[in-house]
């Protein structure tokens, strides 16, 4: 949680300097409640991107939440609809590291289900307060863009991106896609993205598999 | 698009993929070479946004010269980052980086 902080206040600033509104910088958090594909959509919305891209990127960006929802499903599946839909509205990262760990516990508690609900709330709760604050920090901060803050943005991806460099296919699909990126920059609805996402993608396994055999 | 058709778009998509394994049976499972692919998509992803603000400033010039602040902060980040693995201190090394060199090359 303390982790998630200053991403949250981060993320309510520089929503705040954006063209997106202040009402909908909070909505996001609200309603969407996902760190980096929240980050991503303001980069999105200030290079230009048309709403269907954003859509379609966070739907990339988020497919790794099926791994954890795959996951948990044995845990969760006796459980009615109430819970389950909640439950799966806040499984960020975060509260999958969080809470697979208490189902990995030896103890056969039947109240698990009421810890997953207590940890993803004050997580919620947190990220909200957290926005609000930076919100409010970005608005004393006048013409943001002036200044060069949405650079702030692309400092802040450096430092997300760089913790995954561990491994050779890891280097080998932030190259591939950093330079299809480039080459596909003049692509229309920066569809370039989802190009060099791919590209990315694609080469990270090659190389992978190439390693394995 | 109106912002708030967005954050349903967003919603919705997001929801949809947690959601997703919890409706489902059992039976579902996910192929090996999908959840390889999975683990590559945030670095490839963020590094697709980034490279092209700091090469590209005005969105469609490359600028390696010196005079490309967002250049000079970008290699501060990368090199803060590396040695440190710390995502604020690369953020606040980064920024202080690229807005005092700008402030420089203004002068």
């Amino acid at each position: 949680m303390v982790g998630a902080a200053p991403f949250g206040v981060i993320f309510g600033t520089l929503g705040a300097s954006s063209e997106l509104s202040i009402a909908a910088t909070l909505g996001m958090s609200v309603i969407v409640f996902a760190g980096s594909a929240q980050f991503i959509a303001l980069g999105l919305i200030a290079a230009g991107t048309h709403g269907l891209s954003i859509v379609l990127t966070t739907f990339i960006v988020n497919l790794r939440h099926l791994l954890y929802s795959l996951a948990l499903m044995p845990h969760v599946k006796s459980l009615p609809q109430q819970w389950k839909i909640p439950l799966a509205f806040w499984l960020t990262d975060e509260a999958f590291a969080v809470v697979s760990q208490r189902y990995r516990d030896e103890d056969d508690s039947p109240y698990k289900h009421w810890f997953y609900f207590g940890a993803c709330f004050l997580f919620y709760v947190n990220w909200q307060l957290c926005t609000w604050l930076g919100v409010t920090a970005g608005r004393a901060i006048p013409d943001a863009t002036e200044w060069g803050l949405d650079f702030a943005m692309t400092v802040t991806f450096i430092g997300m991106v760089i913790p995954y460099l561990t491994t050779r296919p890891m280097v080998i699909a932030a190259a591939i896609a950093g330079v299809t990126a480039l080459a596909t920059h003049s692509f229309p609805h920066q569809m370039g993205l989802i190009v060099a996402t791919i590209a990315g993608v694609a080469a990270g396994v090659w190389a992978e598999k190439r390693m394995q055999a | 698009m109106n912002e708030w058709l967005l954050l349903l778009g967003m919603l919705l998509v997001t929801f949809g993929i947690r959601y997703s394994m919890f409706a489902a049976s059992d039976r579902v499972t996910i192929s090996p070479l999908l959840k390889m692919a999975l683990q590559y998509v945030p670095p490839a992803v963020l590094t697709a946004i980034a490279v092209p603000t700091v090469l590209l400033p005005d969105g469609e010039h490359f600028d390696l010269s010196y005079l490309n602040a967002r250049l000079v902060g970008a290699i501060a980040a990368c090199l803060i980052g590396w040695y440190r693995k710390n995502l604020l201190l690369t953020i606040i090394v980064g920024m202080g980086a690229f807005l005092g060199w700008q402030w420089l090359v203004s002068q």
